[in-house]
């Protein structure tokens, strides 16, 4: 039961961070334009040859 | 790209960059025609190729595109001209219009259902030990109520972030003095989490602090589905508004040109309409000769001869020739103007219409207040004192909310316009669905709708294969429907660089020293008997060539009418074109019913008279002077050709060559309205059980989110099935 201290917080810890960033992503416009993302990683980038 | 779709000039967006405070220029314009990854690429790659353009970016999903520079010298002509250039239309959009599109309400949705969803599956994890040490006996009731204070703690915090849509929404109605169905979620939810918390402080082994935010996420999810389809029809709405925005070319006193928006015409001004573009505004032709393609305007799909003193029309497309125009009315009373007014007159009767949803959430409310009300006077009576009789009335407001019943329609509409997306319909709003459903009549216009709405040529047989190529050759070369429909039917091929466009007349070129001419009869020196719409082709000397041409059927159009009637289904044609060309295009169609030479007007009155005899009417056209018609009625289909304010009127649009698509989406919108019946059921069904349950007081905890959850997904099952045929 005493770890239930250390590990209650990490839990919180843990599940913050991943709504701190699905909300990010929110704000960061990743939802906007479903299709054109999905298809911008087809295209090639001509500019930044490796 | 559709070739038939009438060109559009590069209208001059000056007037729409906006300026940044930092000396950045932006513009944003409406490509339409862009679908794929190609054409993504290639107009991104197109435009910043322009010397000077820092950013191009076009949104995919909703036809966007925003082009940032700093140069002042660069013209933003080059912008639109490159994207039409490349295949594509582009027209300039408003800023101050575009700025409330960006879509901040959906955002917040989202956030508020994560937040509701994440904290969910925490607080399960919380309390699904007490449940099972409950029934085990293994967890004192320390350990129990320390793990009811750790739920409380995300639930509590949680549950009133995420509530703020449903107790905002429930405070504006109380406001206004009626109910609506968040007056009865934002009580339970607020009840719920009083009476847990009062709970958890003294010990009791049951809260419900998981079904705070198990209820917000359910009904959040119903919420963004059917906002995102909301906002579908609110972008087509703003997307009429800026068509409307585009720009006319003013002469001015000292001869120059200055490109005005179209608001800004004043009477008595000189316009310049270059052959391609669109008339801006009514007017006097007072210069050059042309031909002017009405068929938006008046169903009638021959070129019609524009000279001195021609009035136009708002609206119709230039072909051959410039012209000096002088703008006659403004653009509040053109002829555009009083169509849009129309158009707006009928959206406002459309929305009388109640949607389903709204006539269940009319009967739910009641119901569920009395039914909670009556379960704490009954305990009370019953003398069990007030904490049980109120923990009972709050798990009726629990286990009613109406989870089920907000997934119920938008999970439904969301799958059927999926459906009919993958067909190439477009539905712009999910009601239309609902309305869909019901129809018992449907009004056909012919040009463009039964027919193909474009001239094809019917004496092939006649001509030989030289000829077609070698006329082919200079039909590219000419913006003419029938000019364009030779080069359609010959296929890509070269065209004759040189040639020389005759306004009025025709077109013609010199070749290895012969002159060849296509046009009228008279001009390449041929004898007519005028009976058919023809255009001949003459090369130096040679016997003229005839090509007669009529706009036919679509290849679908009497297996479709067939199928429309098998259903019972009322049908009439309403046209602009002459009683003859209408009467053989119904006939041949099988349809009996049919009105020729009717005006926009006309058009909308005979949609009022039907409406009056109580028809639940479809309309389906897609001329400028269906608009008004389109509006009128019950619901209304465009094809993907219409123009432009014939698309943002009807609610829905269908793409490619087949009638069949007004077919299928009945099929599809019946088949949605079943599944939103039986989901209703089902709700109906789910609280004749557990309201019961509720109200004698054995709901527990996991009996409340097992219920909740499961009717959830019963429901959204449901839905799917439609994706089946």
């Amino acid at each position: 039961m005493e770890t239930l201290i250390f590990l209650i917080p990490i839990a919180f810890g843990v599940a913050g961070l991943a709504m701190v960033a699905f909300i990010w992503t929110v704000k960061n416009r990743q939802y906007e334009d479903p299709k054109g993302d999905a298809s911008r990683i087809l295209l090639e980038d001509e500019d930044k040859p490796l | 790209m559709d070739i038939a779709a009438p060109e559009r000039s590069a209208a001059d967006p000056k007037a729409f960059v906006r300026k940044g405070d930092k000396g950045e220029y932006s513009l944003e314009l409406l490509v339409k025609g862009a679908k794929c990854v190609n054409c993504l690429g290639k107009i991104e790659r197109g435009v910043s190729e322009i010397p000077g353009i820092e950013q191009a970016r076009l949104n995919l999903s909703t036809g966007r595109f925003i082009a940032g520079w700093h140069d002042k010298n660069l013209d933003p002509a080059k912008i639109v001209q490159k994207i039409i250039d490349l295949g594509y239309g582009a027209i300039p959009f408003q800023s101050d219009i575009a700025q409330s599109v960006s879509d901040t309400e959906a955002k917040k949705l989202l956030i508020y259902m994560t937040v509701a969803g994440a904290s969910m599956m925490f607080v399960m994890m919380l309390v699904e030990p007490v449940w099972l040490a409950g029934i085990f006996g293994e967890m004192g009731p320390g350990t129990r109520t320390f793990f009811h204070w750790l739920a409380a703690m995300i639930a509590i915090p949680a549950g009133a972030y995420a509530g703020i849509p449903f107790f905002s929404s429930a405070w504006k109605n109380l406001k206004k003095g009626h109910a609506n169905m968040d007056v009865p979620i934002s009580l339970a939810l607020i009840l719920t989490a009083a009476l847990s918390l009062w709970a958890t402080a003294n010990f009791r082994e049951h809260t419900f602090f998981e079904a705070i935010v198990m209820l917000e996420f359910f009904l959040l999810i119903g919420r963004y589905l059917d906002h995102k389809l909301r906002q579908k029809s609110r972008i087509a709405a703003q997307e009429l508004l800026a068509l409307q925005a585009v720009t006319a070319n003013v002469i001015q006193g000292d001869g120059t040109i200055k490109s005005v928006k179209v608001s800004e015409v004043k009477e008595g001004e000189i316009i310049e309409i270059l052959p391609g573009d669109r008339i801006p505004v009514d007017g006097v032709v007072i210069q050059g000769v042309s031909q002017g393609d009405f068929s938006l305007i008046t169903g009638e799909t021959q070129a019609i001869d524009i000279g001195i003193d021609s009035h136009l029309r708002a609206g119709s497309l230039n072909l051959t020739g410039k012209l000096l125009m002088k703008a006659t009315k403004v653009a509040d009373d053109s002829f555009l103007a009083q169509i849009a007014r129309l158009v707006e007159a009928g959206e406002q009767s459309k929305s009388v219409y109640v949607r389903l949803a709204d006539k269940a959430a009319q009967l739910y409310v009641p119901v569920v207040h009395g039914a909670a009300l009556l379960t704490f006077i009954g305990w009370l009576i019953a003398g069990k004192g007030f904490e049980v009789a109120i923990w009972n009335a709050c798990a009726v407001l629990i286990i009613t909310c109406p989870c089920a019943l907000g997934l119920a329609v938008p999970a439904v509409q969301v799958v059927a316009s999926g459906r009919l997306f993958k067909n190439g319909v477009l539905v712009k709003s999910g009601d239309a669905l609902e309305r869909l459903a019901n129809i018992d009549y449907i009004v056909f216009d012919k040009t463009g709708v039964l027919t193909r709405g474009q001239p094809n040529l019917i004496n092939r047989g006649e001509i030989s294969d030289e000829n077609l190529a070698a006329a082919a050759m200079l039909a590219r070369a000419s913006r003419h429907p029938l000019a364009r429909a030779i080069a359609r039917l010959a296929g890509p091929g070269p065209s004759i660089k040189d040639a020389q466009e005759v306004p009025g007349f025709g077109v013609e070129a010199d070749v290895d020293g012969v002159k060849v001419r296509m046009g009228r009869a008279e001009w390449v020196g041929a004898q007519s008997d005028n009976s058919e719409t023809e255009m001949w082709y003459r090369k130096g000397d040679d016997m003229p060539v005839r090509f007669a041409f009529s706009d036919t059927l679509r290849d679908d159009t009497i297996a479709t009418i067939a199928k429309l009637k098998k259903l019972g289904l009322g049908i009439e044609v309403l046209s602009g074109d002459k009683l003859g060309a209408v009467e053989t295009a119904a006939k041949a169609a099988g349809i009996e019913k049919f009105t020729a030479q009717a005006s926009p007007f006309d058009k909308a009155a005979r949609l009022d008279e039907l409406n009056a005899q109580g028809r639940k009417t479809l309309m389906v056209g897609d001329g400028l002077n269906d608009a008004p018609a389109l509006a009128k009625a019950l619901v209304s289909i465009a094809p993907g050709a219409a123009a432009d304010a014939s698309q943002s009127a009807s609610d829905m649009v269908f793409s490619g060559e087949n009638l069949n698509s007004v077919y299928e989406s009945i099929m599809v919108s019946r088949m949605a309205k079943s599944r939103v019946l039986e989901n209703f059921w089902f709700s109906a069904f789910y609280n004749l059980i557990t309201v019961p349950i509720a109200i004698f007081g054995f709901v527990t905890p996991p009996i409340a989110a097992f219920a909740m959850s499961m009717s959830s997904v019963i429901v959204s099952l449901n839905a799917l099935r439609l994706y089946k045929k």
